[in-house]
């Protein structure tokens, strides 16, 4: 399927004349590829994996100007042939036709910032080595000119050999003339040859003569870049602007998503309320209501939040600023092992930890990427919430102190919390398990730019499709299985057991009852905790099940948080409460961390890992607010 | 008026904020992948740099211009790239 083409470089391989061709988009990071892939193809773009390997594929199609259909592949933007992480290997091995299960492309469109012409060409000289055809994409040209810079763009094709286009992907500027070169160099029978490895610093050299010699004007570098930068890098405002935009986001996370999830809960209800009023009361129907679409409700109740998470976080990569905060996390991380890069992911992670970790595939080095993908869970995801928000308005006063509301301090108590306890678990990490070199930090900070409304909608819609794709088809095959467990075996006739106790996920409760007993956990908690490892949230509907079904008629009226605050005891509370913030990762979690390191290996660590830490920290929760009398 | 050469080894590390210097040499001893990092980003000897930024907390990391670049780089790395003081630059 992918032999080299090398073979037979006269006759073409009867399959490529069915086959649409295919052209990739290869350049540095920060050279506007995705802007400009996303300009080519619009709204027809295909996101999936590399066979074998969990990077993210992104094709499209794009028409060229005699009516063909090429296979447009966006790789993973990179400074060079030598890669330093998966994303870049890849890169590597699809333009040298050695990628598994993916053909060689036919042509090659390089993108180059025109601003920074004497470093990418170094890149495009590594690539025209390759002997593909190749067209040059001279992108944000206009920068370029409203910098003053002048290029010759017709001497620049004559050196390099190749046909260059100036290009503009967020206005939509050279796009027809890009399509129209690469359409006569797709007939080319190429014979590409895998070439030796190139000295970086003679390319380096050419590179620079070659920039010299085409710049007719030398600009000027965008001053504002460099007087932002001087407020975003400056030691004591940098992070307080830091701090300022984490505390906006947060706040938009929770104020704005309100409403939407109240209709989305509402909805669900709705739902459920109307397949009660169409189907008689049979397994079928509580399958369907209390498995499926409570399981699916369940994970699609966070979607507001994660889609306004998202988009800050588009916001602040498409400007230029995440970098910023990565320099600024930099020495932060560096104190517990980690590195600037990892602050990215683990701000994802605040939404949900799954794409948190699909978002640590950019970090390079192996165990820098593993221990961000271990601590990733106990970053506050959004799915803890309802647990909060239960256990604390049933057990911490309404009170003000100094003014802030002790519920709410308790809240951010709880996310502080868990951010500490990543960084002791980060510290431990990379002294055992994950111990290595202490990785480096070295990243381009591209110029501040103005986000395209269209890279927007199209990084929201991909980055929400992930996540309901990998997290709601799992969830829902999960809840499917749980409901299974906690329905069955049905209690026989007049046995007085509530059906919850007598079935599968009853009993496996029952016997862990011991096992949480001494961090101060009664048999219900134990019963809630099984269904909790699907999502953390079904916690506090088992509970309401576990306490529904327990009591007699006229308690069953009562509302969980009153049920509560009469069985429960305030250690047993706020032990609840610091499970929590560690432990029971959901099995969502656990699947995605599978693929991303490849085995089991690493999550059934991470599961046992954060199972200690959330016992000892309940454990010692219990026994310290015992003593203190409460 | 300055002395054209001094013949002194120093580092991006001596340099104090907003001073330019030019790159004198890219030192590759015991980590080749580094320099080999470095070089892609831009840095060889010949090119001009500034450090323009240090991080807030023991000034690491910094950020350099280095061409048209601005590169955010550890301590560590910095200690790699030798400078010597500004060439006359052919602009």
């Amino acid at each position: 399927m992918n032999a080299p083409a090398t073979l037979a470089p006269l006759l073409p391989d009867p399959d490529t004349l069915s086959r649409p061709f295919l052209a990739a988009l290869v350049g540095n990071p920060n050279a506007g590829k995705t802007s400009l892939f996303n300009a080519l193809t619009g709204s027809r773009q295909k996101v999936g994996n590399y066979p074998g390997v969990t990077v993210e594929r992104k094709s499209g199609r794009l028409s060229l100007p005699d009516g063909r259909m090429v296979e447009l592949v966006d790789l993973p933007g990179t400074y060079s042939l030598n890669p330093r992480s998966p994303d870049e290997a890849v890169t590597r091995d699809m333009v040298m036709g050695v990628q598994a299960g993916e053909r060689r492309p036919d042509a090659i469109v390089a993108v180059v910032d025109a601003t920074n012409l004497r470093n990418h060409l170094r890149f495009v000289l590594e690539l025209r080595r390759l002997g593909l055809p190749m067209v040059v994409a001279l992108n944000m040209y206009d920068l370029a000119e409203r910098d003053g810079t002048r290029i010759d763009v017709a001497r620049l094709s004559t050196i390099l050999g190749l046909p260059v286009v100036p290009t503009v992907a967020v206005r939509r500027r050279g796009l027809a003339e890009l399509a129209a070169e690469l359409a006569p160099r797709l007939d080319h029978a190429a014979v590409p040859e895998i070439a030796p490895e190139a000295d970086i610093r003679l390319l380096q050299r050419e590179a620079r003569v070659i920039a010299d010699t085409v710049t007719l004007q030398r600009g000027q570098a965008t001053r504002w870049t460099q007087r932002f930068d001087a407020v975003a890098l400056h030691p004591l405002a940098g992070p307080l602007l830091l701090g300022a935009i984490l505390f906006i986001m947060f706040q938009s996370v929770f104020a704005l998503a309100e409403v939407p999830m109240g209709w989305l809960e509402a909805g669900i209800a709705a739902l459920q309320v109307q397949l009660a009023a169409v189907m008689p009361d049979t397994a079928l129907r509580s399958l369907l209501s209390d498995g499926v679409l409570a399981g699916v409700g369940a994970v699609v109740v966070f979607l507001p939040q994660i889609l306004i998470l998202f988009l800050f976080i588009i916001l602040l990569e498409q400007s230029g600023y995440m970098v910023r905060a990565a320099f600024i996390m930099d020495r932060l991380m560096a104190g517990v092992g980690l590195n600037g890069r990892a602050f990215i992911p683990l701000l994802s992670s605040f939404a949900c930890a799954i794409p948190g970790i699909m978002a640590t595939r950019t970090i390079d080095d192996p165990k820098d990427r593993l221990t961000t993908i271990l601590i990733a869970p106990l970053m506050t995801c959004s799915a803890r919430l309802p647990v909060y928000t239960v256990i604390i308005a049933a057990f911490i006063p309404a009170t003000n102190v100094g003014g802030v509301g002790l519920q709410g301090l308790v809240m951010l108590g709880l996310y502080v919390f868990g951010v500490l306890g990543a960084l002791v678990a980060a510290w431990a990490l990379r002294r055992t398990v994950t111990k290595g070199p202490t990785p480096t930090f070295l990243i381009e900070m591209p110029k501040y730019q103005w986000p395209v409304v269209r890279d927007i909608g199209i990084g929201l819609w991909q980055r929400a499709g992930a996540f309901l794709k990998r997290a709601g088809g799992m969830i829902l095959g999960i809840t499917v299985v749980l409901w299974v467990l906690a329905s069955y075996p049905k209690p026989p006739a007049g046995d007085p057991t509530p059906a919850l106790q007598y079935s599968a996920a009853g009993r496996i409760g029952s016997a862990l009852e011991p096992v949480f007993a001494p961090i101060g956990f009664n048999r219900e908690i134990a019963i809630a905790l099984v269904p909790g490892l699907a999502a953390r949230e079904v916690a506090v509907a088992a509970l309401g099940t576990v306490y529904s079904l327990q009591g007699t008629d006229e308690d069953h009226a009562q509302p969980l948080v009153e049920r509560l605050r009469s069985s429960w005891s305030l250690p047993t509370a706020l032990a609840f409460l610091a499970w929590y913030v560690f432990a029971p990762q959901c099995l969502a979690t656990l699947a995605v961390v599978r693929r991303e390191t490849g085995g089991w290996k690493w999550p059934a660590f991470m599961f046992v890992y954060l199972f200690v830490m959330a016992y000892v920290a309940a454990g010692a929760t219990y026994w310290i607010a015992r003593a203190l009398g409460g | 008026m300055r002395p054209r050469y001094r013949p002194v080894m120093t580092t991006v590390l001596t340099l104090r904020r907003g001073e330019r210097a030019t790159i004198s040499a890219i030192d590759a001893v015991g980590d080749e992948v580094a320099a080999r990092r470095l070089h892609e980003m831009g840095f060889d000897d010949g090119v001009d740099i500034e450090v323009l930024h240090r991080g807030p907390v023991g000034g690491d990391p910094l950020a350099v211009r280095v061409g048209n670049m601005t590169v955010a780089l550890r301590k560590t790395l910095a200690a790699r790239i030798r400078v010597e003081p500004l060439r006359e630059a052919a602009e």
